[in-house]
C-alpha cells in the first residue's frame, strides 16, 4: 500500500506501483484538471507538484509519491504564488483551448517559487517542457513576469 | 425564467429556470445537406454572395434599420435566457476550441441587451439543426472561421429582442412610456420616476410581453461591449483552476475507458488478435474488436476503468493485420510521383489569356517547385469521445465541431431519429479542423466500440481515448502538395504571366461534401487562394488530385496553408528577379484590393519596413519578409524578422501582423488568435512533417512530430485595421501569411530560397 496526500487529502494505492501518478490522480482520485498530452514527458500537460517540485506525472510512478505531498491545479490557488499566477493568467486571458494550461500554471508556479524574478531566458528554460499547441506563449511569458511582480 | 416563454409549450418551471426546449422536428444531416440551406462552406471558404442572399444574415456592423424579428428571430430564447437570479445565459451554438467563440457570441448578445458583462454566462447549445444551424453551412457546425460571420446578426437580434421585452415589462409595471425606459449595464430604469430594476426582477413579466414585431440594432457608436479593448474571456476562470470539462475528463458511473489499437497501415484489416497477455493484466475488464466503415479503420479496444491499465493492455495485444487493401505509400516515392504529375497537364482550374505565350515573351521568368508535407493537427487533447447507449437512444459527450453531422451519422447507424441522439457539448482541447470530419470517423468509432462492448454484456458508458501515438498516426492529415509555378514579368517589372500546376489529394472527394465542393473535377479546397489576389492577364492553373490512400482533412486554414505560401513565395521571387522591393511590388498590384492593401501598408509601416533592421551579433545576418493572404474573408499581412547564425541556426525575432476581419468584436481575442495562428504556422514552417515508409507513419509523438516551444516563439505585435464590414473569422486567417513571410526573411538574410516545408535543417546544409 502506497500512501501519500493529494491537495492535503490522504490517498492510498494498492495496485501496480509502477502506474504513473497521472493516472492515479485522474482516474482513481478523480481530479481531472491534470491532463494527458503525450505520456512520455514531452509536453508538460501532466505537470503536478511533488513536495513542491514540478514533475511530469505521466512518467512518475505512484511509488515515487510514497509519503509525499502532491499538489494539483485544483488547489494551486491555496498558495500565495499559485494565486498570483492564476490571477495573472486570468488578467491577461492567456488561455485558448485551455488543455495545456493546468500544466503551464503548475510549471510557472514552481519556477517563481525557486526564482521570484525570472528573466526571459529563465522562463525559456523552465517552461520549455510545456507545449502549448495553441501557442499562447507570448501571454504565458507576460503573465509570468506579471505574477512575479505581483508576488514580490 | 425564460423570457421568451410564449414559444415554449410546457409551462415555465416555477424555479425560474428554463423548461427543456421544445423538440422541433429536425432534419437529418444528409437531408440538411440536400436542402442546401444557405450554401455550403465548411472549412473551405464562405461564399459572401450566398450569405448576402440570406436575409437572416446580411447587414453591416451597425445597421440601424428596424429589423422584423418574426422572420429573423423566430425563437430568441434559443440564444438567450434571463434568470430570476439576474443571470443572463447566452446559448452558444458553436464549439469553443480555443478560438474565443463563447466570448464572441456572448459579447454580441450582451451588448444589444445592455447587460453587465459580469452577469453573463455561456452555455453550449445542444445539437439541433433547426435552431442552431450555421447559417453559412446549413448544418450545425463550427469551421471555416464562420462563427462570427454567420451568427453575429442572430446573436445581436436575440439580445435586442430580449431588451425590448424587458423594457416593455418595465413600462407596464411602472406605468411610464416605454421610450423613456433606459437600460444600462444590467439595470432597467426610468429616470423621470426614479424607478429601477435588475433584469431578474423583470424576467417573469418580460416573458409575458409579446415579441416585438421589429427591433433596431445599435449603431457602432452605441456599442458598450463590442469592440471594447479588454473584455475578459468567459472561459478563463475554469481553464485556470482545473474545472473546465473536456471529453477526456468525463467520468460517468460504471464508465469504462477504451484504449484503441488501429492498424498500422491505412486500409488494413484485423486478421487475428491474441489478447491473452492483455487479459492477464489486473484491471483489464475486456478486449473487444470493433468494425471500421467508410473513412475509418477497425481495430481492437481494451477496456478498463483506468486509462493506464487499458493502455498496458493495448500494448500487450498481439495483433496480425491483413494488408491486402492497405496503402503502402512511401513518402519518397510519393514525391517522385507528384513531380512526374507536375510535368503533365492536369484538370484546368483557370485559363485567362494565354499564359504559355506570354511567358515566352516575358522579360524575366521564374520557375519553382514548392513542396508541402502531410501535417497532423495534433491538438493537445488527443481524439476521444464518450458514448452511452440506451434503449431507443444514445448520449454522446464530445467537443463537437460538426454537431448535427455527427448526430445524424450516429442516428443512421443505430436506426434512430436524430433527436434520439443527445450530444453533451464540451470544450475541445484544440481541434484545428480534426474534430470536424464529414465521415464522423472517430465518433462512429467510439460508437462501434460501445456497441461491441454492449454485445459482450458491458452496458455501461464507454470513453474511447486515442493515445498521442494513435492521434499522430491516425491520418486525416493536411494533404501533401506540390506546386509548380512558372511566372514572368515584362521589361517594366509588371507581372504578366503565371502558369501554376498543383498536385495533391482532394479533401472533399468521397465525402458528403463532394457534390458541393468539387466542380468540374476541381476541389475548391485544393486551389483556393492560388495566385490570388494579383491581377494577372495571362493566368493558367491546373490540378492533379491523386489518391494515396492516406486520409486527408482540412487543417487550420485548409488550402491556404499551401496556396498562400506558393503564391506569396513566387511573388517574392519575381520581385527579386526584377529588382523590386517585395512590399512595393505587392502594393502596386493591389489597387483593386483596398483591404489587402490596407493591412499590407499597416504591417509594413508598423514594422518599419523602410528603415534598415538593427544589425545582428557577430556572424549573424538579419532579414525581413512580408506576405499578405486573404482567407475566409479576413485579410492578414505579416512582416517577419529573423536572425540567421553562421552555423545555420535560425531565430524568428518578431512578427508584426495587421488584420482586417470586419467589425472587431473582441479585439483581444483577435490579437490572441493572430498570436496563436502565428505560433501554429511557425511550428509547421520550422518543424512539422508526417512521413510514411511502406505505408507506416514514421512519427508517433512530440519527440518526432515536433512542436513549437516557448523559446522559439517570436515577439508578436498585432494591429487591427478598423472596419465596419461584416465581422469575419480569426481562427484560421492568422496562419497562411507566416510561412511565406518567414521564407522572405530568410532569403533577405541569407540569400537562400525556401521552397520546401518544413525548413528543418535546410539552413544547415
Ligand atoms: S503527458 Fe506528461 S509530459 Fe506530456
Ligand atoms: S491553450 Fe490550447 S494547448 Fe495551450
Amino acid at each position: 500500500m502506497i500512501k501519500f496526500t493529494i491537495n492535503g487529502t490522504e490517498h492510498a494505492h494498492a495496485g501496480d506501483p509502477s502506474m504513473p501518478l497521472l493516472w492515479f490522480v485522474r482516474d482513481e482520485a478523480g481530479l481531472t484538471g491534470t491532463k494527458y498530452g503525450c505520456g512520455m514527458a514531452q509536453c508538460g500537460a501532466c505537470t503536478v507538484h511533488l513536495d513542491g517540485q514540478a514533475i511530469r506525472s505521466c512518467v512518475t510512478p505512484v511509488s515515487a509519491a510514497a509519503g509525499k505531498a502532491v499538489t494539483t491545479i485544483e488547489h494551486i490557488a491555496d498558495d500565495k504564488v499559485g494565486a498570483a499566477v492564476q490571477a495573472a493568467w486570468r488578467e491577461r486571458d492567456v488561455v485558448q483551448c485551455g488543455y495545456c494550461q493546468s500544466g503551464q500554471i503548475m510549471s510557472a508556479v514552481a519556477l517563481l517559487k525557486s526564482n521570484p524574478s525570472p528573466s526571459d531566458a529563465d522562463i525559456d528554460a523552465a517552461m520549455g517542457g510545456n507545449v502549448c499547441r495553441c501557442a499562447t506563449y507570448v501571454r504565458i511569458r507576460d503573465a509570468i513576469h506579471a505574477a512575479a511582480r505581483a508576488a514580490a | 425564467m425564460n423570457i421568451m416563454r410564449r414559444f415554449e409549450s410546457p409551462a415555465a418551471a416555477p424555479s425560474g429556470e428554463l423548461p427543456a426546449p421544445v423538440r422541433i422536428s429536425r432534419r437529418s444531416f444528409l437531408q440538411g445537406v440536400g436542402s442546401g440551406v444557405g450554401g455550403f462552406a465548411l472549412g473551405v471558404y464562405f461564399a459572401p454572395a450566398l450569405a448576402a442572399a440570406d436575409k437572416a444574415i446580411p447587414g453591416h456592423a451597425g445597421n440601424p434599420d428596424a429589423i422584423p424579428t418574426a422572420k429573423n428571430m423566430p425563437e430568441p430564447q434559443a440564444f438567450v435566457r434571463i434568470g430570476a437570479d439576474n443571470g443572463v445565459t447566452v446559448i452558444a451554438k458553436h464549439l469553443e476550441m480555443g478560438q474565443g467563440t463563447f466570448t464572441g457570441l456572448a459579447t454580441l448578445t450582451a451588448d444589444e441587451l445592455d447587460a453587465d458583462w459580469a452577469q453573463v454566462r455561456v452555455e453550449a447549445a445542444p445539437a439541433d439543426v433547426k435552431r442552431y444551424a450555421n447559417t453559412l453551412m446549413g448544418i450545425q457546425g463550427t469551421g471555416g472561421s464562420t462563427a462570427m460571420a454567420n451568427a453575429h446578426r442572430q446573436m445581436r437580434l436575440a439580445g435586442a429582442t430580449a431588451r425590448a421585452m424587458l423594457v416593455a415589462a418595465a413600462a407596464e409595471r411602472w406605468k411610464v412610456p416605454a421610450d423613456e425606459v433606459q437600460v444600462s449595464a444590467g439595470i432597467v430604469s426610468h429616470p423621470g420616476s426614479g424607478h429601477s430594476a435588475g433584469f431578474g426582477e423583470l424576467a417573469e413579466a418580460a416573458a409575458q410581453q409579446p415579441v416585438p414585431a421589429t427591433v433596431t440594432l445599435k449603431r457602432p457608436e452605441q456599442f458598450t461591449l463590442i469592440g471594447k479593448q479588454k473584455l475578459p474571456r468567459k472561459d478563463s476562470a475554469d481553464k485556470t483552476d482545473g474545472s473546465a470539462m473536456f471529453t477526456q475528463d468525463v467520468q460517468l458511473p460504471g464508465m469504462l475507458v477504451a484504449v484503441v489499437a488501429h492498424p498500422p497501415r491505412f486500409g488494413a484489416t484485423l486478421k487475428r488478435v491474441d489478447a491473452s497477455k492483455a487479459r492477464a493484466i489486473k484491471g483489464v475488464v475486456d478486449v473487444v474488436e470493433f468494425e471500421g466503415g467508410p473513412g475509418r479503420f477497425g481495430g481492437v479496444a481494451v477496456l478498463s476503468t483506468n486509462t493506464w491499465i487499458a493502455r498496458q493492455g493495448r500494448d500487450a495485444l498481439q495483433l496480425e493485420w491483413d494488408d491486402a487493401k492497405a496503402s503502402r505509400l512511401d513518402s519518397d516515392a510519393m514525391w517522385r510521383q507528384y513531380a512526374e504529375l507536375a510535368g503533365k497537364p492536369g484538370t484546368v482550374a483557370r485559363n485567362d489569356g494565354d499564359a504559355t505565350a506570354a511567358l515566352e515573351k516575358a522579360a524575366k521568368v521564374v520557375e519553382a517547385d514548392y513542396a508541402f508535407p502531410y501535417l497532423a493537427h495534433a491538438p493537445m487533447e488527443p481524439l476521444n469521445c464518450v458514448v452511452k447507449l440506451a434503449d431507443g437512444g444514445c448520449e454522446i459527450w464530445n467537443g463537437e465541431q460538426l454537431h448535427t453531422g455527427d448526430q445524424g451519422a450516429i442516428a443512421a447507424t443505430l436506426g434512430l431519429k436524430p433527436d434520439q441522439v443527445t450530444i453533451h457539448q464540451l470544450y475541445a482541447g484544440g481541434s484545428f479542423g480534426r474534430r470536424a470530419n464529414s465521415q464522423s470517423d472517430y465518433v462512429l468509432e467510439a460508437l462501434s466500440i460501445a456497441r461491441a462492448a454492449q454485445a459482450k454484456g458491458h452496458k455501461v458508458p464507454i470513453k474511447m481515448v486515442w493515445t498521442r501515438e494513435e492521434d499522430t498516426r491516425g491520418g486525416y492529415y493536411r494533404p501533401a502538395f506540390l506546386h509548380r509555378i512558372r511566372a514572368g514579368v515584362d521589361a517594366d517589372g509588371k507581372l504578366v504571366a503565371w502558369h501554376h500546376r498543383m498536385v495533391g489529394q482532394s479533401i472533399m472527394k468521397g465525402t458528403p461534401f463532394e457534390q458541393y465542393a468539387i466542380k468540374d473535377g476541381i476541389d475548391s479546397s485544393s486551389v483556393e487562394g492560388a495566385a490570388y489576389p494579383y491581377p494577372i492577364a495571362n493566368l493558367y492553373m491546373d490540378l492533379h488530385s491523386p489518391d494515396t490512400g492516406v486520409p486527408v482533412l482540412w487543417w487550420r486554414s485548409v488550402g491556404h496553408t499551401h496556396t498562400g505560401f506558393a503564391t506569396e513565395a513566387m511573388i517574392d521571387e519575381l520581385a527579386a528577379a526584377s529588382g523590386q522591393d517585395p512590399y512595393t511590388f505587392r502594393r502596386a498590384m493591389l489597387g483593386e484590393h483596398p483591404r489587402h492593401r490596407a493591412v499590407l501598408d499597416k504591417a509594413a509601416e508598423a514594422a518599419g519596413w523602410r528603415k534598415p533592421l538593427a544589425r545582428g551579433g557577430k556572424g549573424e545576418k538579419r532579414g525581413r519578409g512580408i506576405a499578405v493572404v486573404e482567407s475566409f474573408n479576413s485579410y492578414v499581412a505579416q512582416v517577419v524578422e529573423v536572425t540567421a547564425g553562421a552555423d545555420g541556426a535560425l531565430r524568428v525575432d518578431r512578427v508584426v501582423c495587421a488584420v482586417d476581419c470586419g467589425l472587431a468584436i473582441n479585439p483581444d481575442v483577435i490579437r490572441a488568435q493572430m498570436e496563436g495562428g502565428i505560433g501554429y504556422a511557425l511550428a509547421a514552417a520550422l518543424h512539422s512533417e508526417i512521413t510514411l515508409k511502406d505505408g507506416v507513419v514514421e512519427q508517433s509523438n512530440f519527440h518526432n512530430y515536433t512542436m513549437l516551444r516557448i523559446d522559439e516563439m517570436p515577439k508578436v505585435e498585432v494591429h487591427i485595421v478598423a472596419s465596419d464590414a461584416n465581422p469575419t473569422g480569426v481562427g484560421e486567417p492568422g496562419v497562411p501569411p507566416l510561412a511565406p513571410a518567414l521564407a522572405g526573411a530568410i532569403f533577405a538574410a541569407t540569400g537562400k530560397r525556401i521552397r520546401k516545408l518544413p525548413i528543418g535543417k535546410q539552413l544547415k546544409a
